[in-house]
């Protein structure tokens, strides 16, 4: 009885609704904050459920194994089989990794270990400005630079897997440079100490220490440079060449994945034809998402 | 009876498995200052903020036992704003808004729906006379509190305080990140500030809280170990780990 | 011991090679793109629709790519900003909130062409939008979500707590703590993730390609189809149609990415300083 009383005495009646409104107002707002934040799942979820919508059918009435095992695209015949682009992507994907990884992670020791600050003052904005350039001028500098070059030194008209591989391995450069800086940044200082106060030198410490503490973050970091190769499509599109086959050697011409899904989507008859090019994004897109799976298990481990 | 203005019984906090606070009973007279003392990690900072509710924006604490403010338990029969509006708080380290200083000041009543120009006027100016700062900041009212001395910083934050009229005020060891010259300022405050409002500081030094507090309450390992007068506390504790702190003989 | 310091050296030098190559890429892109095409860049070739005997300005495609930018960053600002408030203020470490994160990641690592593919049938063909600027910019909305949700929650997670804690200790709600503490000092970093938003808008070529078409002509409104600077130099390049011109659009693209640079940087330093 005694609390009523001073109740009342304290909070006085329209005071009261006030701050019940107040309080239903907040949980409003932060229902909207919540539904934004689902935002992300709503947009997987989606493009998920519409790219299998139209795939899914494709596949099953080409029948799984023709269509990612077999090489021959012939549409008008409805004989459609992505063995080659897959195996285009595949090579791609390889070979710029092979080239991009040794540089990138080279270039992250220089700025995390050895560069001086002026240094760093320079490179970390070109590597800002590599990650900043459009894939359709990489994609163009690849075609008045990069396929010459290769016509020149080998032959065979440029366009094919080498120019590719060499353009992607200058896209995913930028990736790889800023994740491993950041993985090789985060080894703890008393590594590092505890190694150069053993006699190691500097580069040895750098490889048997830092870079083996810090291999998750430079595991994650070549896995997003593989996403981005074989996700990228228009600067491939200029110089692979962009023929239906597999390749025999480095110079031949090649279609990935995703150059098949943008230069038959533009005259693709509605029907199986299309409806292949979406199923080709479905395994793109398993591709893809089997890389974020491990990607995500890899960052969850260095989180523990 | 009467002038107890905050009642704290069987007061038990806890951190998911590990248990803060043990069966805290204590009451805080009404417009009187009251120190809490103890060695670091005693639970004194985190009873401190049991009286504005503070540790509820902590993940997984839980609290058994009840406050009350004016005879109202403050986790049943109080919502947390209104409850922050009568008990104010001043923290460890000075915390002005990246703001001017006349909007740090008014930033409280603002939030309690004060929107009058003039009625802001009047509170800014009059919170910061009472916490001794406003001659020196009258002229550069406009300018952004960050550019203060810490010092100073403190006084703004116990002015922002100060202008939402609260009836209590917790300071969590307000001087600790200051000079001499300024916790001697803030120590002539309370003073001062003890006349119209109730004042719960926490401080690591025994000596500020034989200089201004009415009444001392010694914590050890999340218990209270005596509270009591301050004069009697110092002179002659009954425990002898009180004695033992206060002779310095925890460290 | 000599044998390893020599070694040493060697390693350091594959290194240094390795910076100048990273580098060296950089400068070469830039200096052969924008020296070849710099002087083909006139005021006429810039705010001209049609420049007679067949050759055309590319004012359409500026204005597709603004409007692009304009209403994607107007949709997809908000809600990450949202989103990022919900991850940092509000979330309690738990399913939901790895849900989020994992969604979020996977987003950031779909590849174009495959929101394209999404977009295409989605929002061009299901909702009906046709090829248009609202089709092309819901799903760059989908496309830069992820870098607005990172940067803001990166800059909200930089706000001191000791604000926090302030400004509820004075019985403000904790919206209007959000509103009128946390917010304002996390604005630099959210500034930073529209601006890279932007340079990622700009710089699209295989979704927006899909979803807004490729006409050449103005856009009116919101249902119109057009063609930004991205896909314009893809068509010239594509089809050898002009590659004095394909310099010239990709000499605007590069500035227009340096200048995105540029500012982020700043705002970047400005929000370094501020921690400080």
């Amino acid at each position: 009885m005694e609390a009523t009383e001073l109740n009342n005495e304290y909070e006085s009646r329209p005071n009261m609704s006030k701050s019940k409104w107040t309080e239903i107002w907040e949980k409003i707002v932060e229902i909207i904050f919540f539904l934004s934040a689902c935002m992300a799942i709503v947009s997987i979820a989606i493009i998920t459920f519409f790219i299998f919508i139209k795939g899914v059918p494709a596949i099953a009435e080409i029948g799984l194994f023709d269509f990612i095992f077999k090489t021959d695209w012939y549409p008008e015949a409805e004989i459609l089989g992505i063995g080659a682009m897959i195996v285009a992507s595949i090579y791609a994907t390889l070979g710029s990794i092979i080239i991009g990884v040794p540089i990138g992670l080279l270039t992250a020791v220089f700025i995390a270990e050895l560069a001086p600050d002026w240094m760093i003052k320079i490179i970390k904005p070109a590597v800002e400005l590599l990650a900043g350039i459009p894939s359709v001028v990489y994609g163009f500098f690849g075609l008045v630079i990069i396929v010459p070059i290769i016509d020149r030194t080998f032959g065979g008209g440029g366009n094919g897997l080498l120019a590719a591989i060499i353009i992607l391995s200058f896209m995913i450069l930028p990736t790889i440079i800023n994740i491993s800086v950041t993985a090789l940044k985060a080894v703890p200082r008393e590594y590092k100490e505890g190694s150069l106060a053993m006699g190691a030198s500097h580069i040895q410490t750098i490889f048997k220490v830092m870079i083996p503490a810090a291999k998750s973050g430079i595991f994650a970091a070549i896995i997003l440079g593989i996403g981005r190769a074989i996700g990228e499509t228009m600067a491939v599109i200029l110089v692979a060449g962009n023929s239906i086959q597999i390749p025999f050697s480095i110079l031949d011409r090649v279609r990935p994945m995703t150059a098949h899904i943008a230069l038959e989507m533009s005259y693709a008859a509605p029907g199986l034809h299309e409806n292949s090019l979406f199923a080709t994004g479905v395994i793109l897109f398993i591709f893809i998402m089997i890389l974020n799976i491990v990607l995500n298990f890899i960052t969850s481990k260095v989180g523990e | 009876m009467n002038n107890f203005k905050i009642s704290v019984k069987d007061l038990d906090l806890f951190y998911g498995d590990f248990q803060a606070l043990k069966g805290i009973n204590l009451d805080i007279e009404e417009r009187k200052i009251t120190a809490l003392i103890g060695p670091s990690g005693c639970g004194k900072s985190t009873f401190l903020k049991t009286l504005n509710r503070m540790n509820d924006l902590i993940e997984g604490v839980k609290i058994n036992g009840n406050v009350k403010l004016d005879g109202l338990d403050i986790y049943k029969n109080i919502d947390v704003i209104k409850l922050r509006k009568r008990v104010g708080m001043v923290f460890q380290k000075p915390n002005p808004f990246p703001m001017s200083i006349y909007d740090n000041v008014a930033y409280g009543p603002r939030a309690h729906g004060v929107k009058q120009k003039s009625v802001l006027d009047e509170i800014v100016e009059k919170s910061l006379r009472s916490a001794a700062i406003w001659d020196e900041v009258k002229d550069r009212l406009k300018k952004n509190a960050l550019g203060l001395s810490g010092g100073q910083q403190q006084r703004l934050c116990i002015a922002r305080a100060l202008a939402v009229e609260p009836e209590v005020l917790l300071m969590d060891e307000p001087t600790s990140a200051l000079d001499p010259i300024a916790t001697g300022k803030i120590e002539e405050l309370t003073e001062e500030l003890k006349r119209d409002y109730t004042i719960v500081i926490v401080t690591h030094s025994m000596q500020q809280a034989g200089r201004i507090s009415d009444n001392t309450a010694f914590f050890l390992l999340g218990e209270m170990i005596e509270f009591g007068e301050t004069k009697t506390i110092f002179s002659t504790p009954e425990d002898k780990r009180t004695e033992d702190y206060i002779t310095g003989r925890f460290g | 011991m000599k044998k390893r310091h020599s070694m040493d050296n060697l390693v350091k030098g594959i290194i240094y090679l390795s910076s100048i190559v990273t580098v060296g890429v950089l400068l070469w892109i830039l200096i052969y793109v924008v020296s070849n095409g710099i002087g083909e860049i006139s005021w006429d070739f810039i705010s001209q629709t049609q420049m007679g005997e067949g050759e055309e300005g590319i004012l359409p495609y500026i204005v597709s790519t603004l409007y692009v930018i304009l209403i994607t960053i107007i949709i997809a600002t908000p809600i990450g900003i949202f989103s990022a408030i919900y991850l940092v203020e509000y979330a309690k470490p738990g399913k939901v909130v790895r849900v989020i994160r994992f969604a979020t990641e996977s987003l950031a690592g779909i590849p174009s062409i495959v929101f394209g593919l999404y977009g295409l049938i989605f929002f061009v063909t299901f909702l009906n939008f046709g090829w248009s600027i609202l089709s092309g910019s819901l799903t760059l909305s989908m496309m830069v979500l992820p870098t607005i949700v990172r940067t803001t929650e990166e800059s909200l997670k930089a706000v001191p707590n000791t604000f926090r804690e302030g400004s509820l200790g004075l019985g403000a709600s904790k919206l209007r703590t959000i509103r009128k503490v946390i917010l304002p000092s996390a604005i630099p970093g959210i500034l930073t993730g529209v601006i890279l938003s932007i340079g990622r808008i700009v710089g699209e070529t295989a979704a927006i390609y899909l979803t807004l078409g490729t006409v050449k002509w103005m856009p009116k409104g919101l249902m119109d189809g057009g063609r930004t600077l991205a896909v314009h130099l893809y068509y010239l390049a594509k089809e050898g149609i002009s590659f004095e011109k394909a310099y010239a659009t990709a000499t605007i693209l590069i500035l227009i990415v340096l200048v995105i640079n540029f500012i982020a940087n700043k705002l970047a330093s400005r929000l370094n300083k501020a921690k400080q």
